[in-house]
């Protein structure tokens, strides 16, 4: 930002980094809400692979392969974890600084644009959700639960699904009028979590439900994270990147053209 | 207008002015409690998700998807399908679980953002009326919680005993377990944010942990101990009892630690509640 000079603000130079900042300096007064977001996901783990893995001791992936129901579960629990940190902060935060602490109107009241704001937020809510999926992999290449090299990739595949729930997440804030809408929130988060082959492969849903499955957006985050977790790894997996890719760019775009509405309207 | 002469005036003259006799308790609670039911009636929309559907979809996707593998790579658990072990284990959550988001956010409010406890403290109502007016509140709605989902499991064919309509009472003291204990945390909570720390670090832990989606003896010795402490293992396992029709005299241990909690967890909430609202 060399071209930066006091006075001489133009839009269009990565202006959305201070919206980065600006999140990175509140959160450090709420440590314990951001320390504490790590937990849930290790806690499923464990719960999940010793206790449910002793009564299920192998599973047949839909790739085919033979795996313990702890290797199964944990790229799911790794997939849903990025969703859930995405979802929560591009809808509850989103929520209070656009009503409450008006926050947007301040930004936009700089030389910020809406976009500024919209890419700001995406991008804080993907390094938290970086964050975390960094540190839950960690756990799960300790307790010995990923069998592949292409598991490396698991953290940035995460990204791209944090990318994805966190645009839409930010576009359907933009439409809610109170707190009360966000029993809507709740409503998609929880099937998507329970049934999106989380917690037992596709080939087990009745057939009529499978193309249901498929097509919502969590099943491709876990089939992305359990194909690169596992090892089972083909050009297919592109089409789950692609998914949540296209998901994610709409998103944005379309969640900076509502802010414009709202907020310079 | 003049007062009645009579040094004791009748009780049923309570709308007139003047001196009026001392409010029976039964009376003071009704009252605490009309007020809460006023505002359910207005908001009791929002909840039915958290209550009925959210319970629901995981007892589809635990209790017959997870429960298909369960069923096939170990038939069941202890004698049972996973479905018949696994419904029982989530009434008592669903009890916990409104417990828990009745005693915290909601609450806390009442002390602070529309301070409606300093309020009904200005009447002639004691802290002790407030918490018994309230907790009668929440306990019947835990109680219903519990009661509908075991309709809603039975419907599913989760339970084998007709034994099983004790789990509605059951479900009545694990609400009363948590939500006793809980008034004195927030009572004593300085700000919001402490709620989400609990539901995550607590809560959440307890659900996964306490024999609901397996056997706790699957559990390391010390994390099994740990959830022989926790009162929502102890419901679990009534329930399950119940739902199998297997309850034995043992079990009144069961339900003496879910008593301890709730009587130990008065004077913490008593005590708490007096300090925030009175000293």
């Amino acid at each position: 930002m060399t071209s930066l000079s006091p006075g001489v603000l133009t839009p269009g130079l990565a202006m959305w980094r201070s919206v980065v900042e600006r999140n990175v300096v509140s959160f450090r007064r709420q440590w314990a809400a951001f320390v504490t977001g790590f937990a849930e996901p290790v806690f499923y783990l464990f719960s999940l692979g010793i206790g449910v893995g002793s009564l299920v001791p192998f599973v047949v992936t839909d790739g085919g392969s033979t795996v313990t129901y702890a290797a199964f579960v944990a790229p799911a629990m790794l997939a849903a974890s990025a969703m859930n940190g995405a979802v929560m902060d591009s809808t509850f935060n989103v929520f209070f600084k656009l009503k409450y602490a008006k926050i947007y109107d301040a930004m936009l009241a700089t030389p910020l644009g809406p976009r500024d704001i919209a890419v700001g937020e995406v991008v804080w809510s993907l390094i938290r959700g970086g964050v975390y999926a960094l540190v839950f992999y960690l756990v799960a290449l300790a307790v010995g639960v990923v069998d592949s090299w292409w598991s490396v990739l698991a953290v940035p595949a995460a990204v791209f699904i944090g990318l994805a729930f966190s645009a839409v997440g930010m576009f359907a804030t933009t439409f809610m009028r109170s707190w009360v809408d966000f029993d809507w929130v709740v409503l998609v988060i929880q099937p998507l979590f329970l049934l999106s082959a989380t917690f037992f492969p596709l080939g087990t849903y009745p057939g009529w439900a499978q193309p249901l499955v498929m097509a919502t957006p969590l099943y491709h985050g876990v089939a992305l994270e359990r194909g690169l977790m596992l090892g089972e790894v083909g050009w297919g997996l592109l089409w789950h990147v692609a998914y949540l890719l296209v998901l994610g760019v709409v998103g944005i775009r379309a969640t900076s053209r509502r802010i414009e509405t709202l907020l310079r309207a | 207008m003049a007062l009645p002469s009579s040094a004791a005036p009748p009780t049923d003259a309570r709308h007139l002015h003047g001196v009026r006799s001392p409010l029976r308790p039964t009376e003071r609670i009704g009252a605490v409690a009309a007020y809460f039911l006023v505002v359910y009636r207005r908001t009791w929309q929002g909840s039915l998700f958290s209550r009925f559907v959210s319970p629901l979809l995981f007892l589809l996707a635990m209790g017959l998807g997870l429960g298909s593998l369960v069923d096939a790579s170990s038939g069941g658990v202890d004698g049972v399908p996973y479905l018949a072990f696994v419904a029982p284990g989530m009434v008592a959550v669903q009890a916990m679980m409104t417990a828990v988001s009745e005693s915290t956010y909601p609450v806390y409010g009442l002390f602070t953002w529309n301070r409606m406890y300093h309020s009904m403290l200005a009447t002639p109502l004691r802290v002790s009326d407030l918490l018994l007016g309230h907790l009668t509140v929440v306990a019947a709605q835990g109680t219903v919680a519990a009661a509908a989902f075991v309709l809603v499991a039975a419907l599913f064919g989760s339970f084998s005993s007709a034994w099983v309509v004790l789990a509605v009472p059951i479900g009545l003291l694990v609400t009363l377990a948590f939500a006793v204990p809980l008034f004195g945390f927030t009572a004593r909570a300085k700000g919001d944010s402490s709620f989400n720390v609990v539901y995550r670090l607590v809560i959440t832990p307890l659900m996964l942990f306490s024999g609901v989606f397996f056997p706790v003896d699957r559990l390391p010795f010390v994390l099994e101990v740990l959830a022989w402490l926790t009162p929502l293992w102890h419901g679990v396992e009534l329930i399950r009892g119940a739902a199998t029709g297997g309850l034995a005299v043992l079990d009144l241990v069961h339900l003496v630690v879910l008593l301890l909690f709730i009587g130990v967890g008065w004077v913490y909430a008593h005590a708490g509640m007096t300090r925030r609202l009175v000293s």
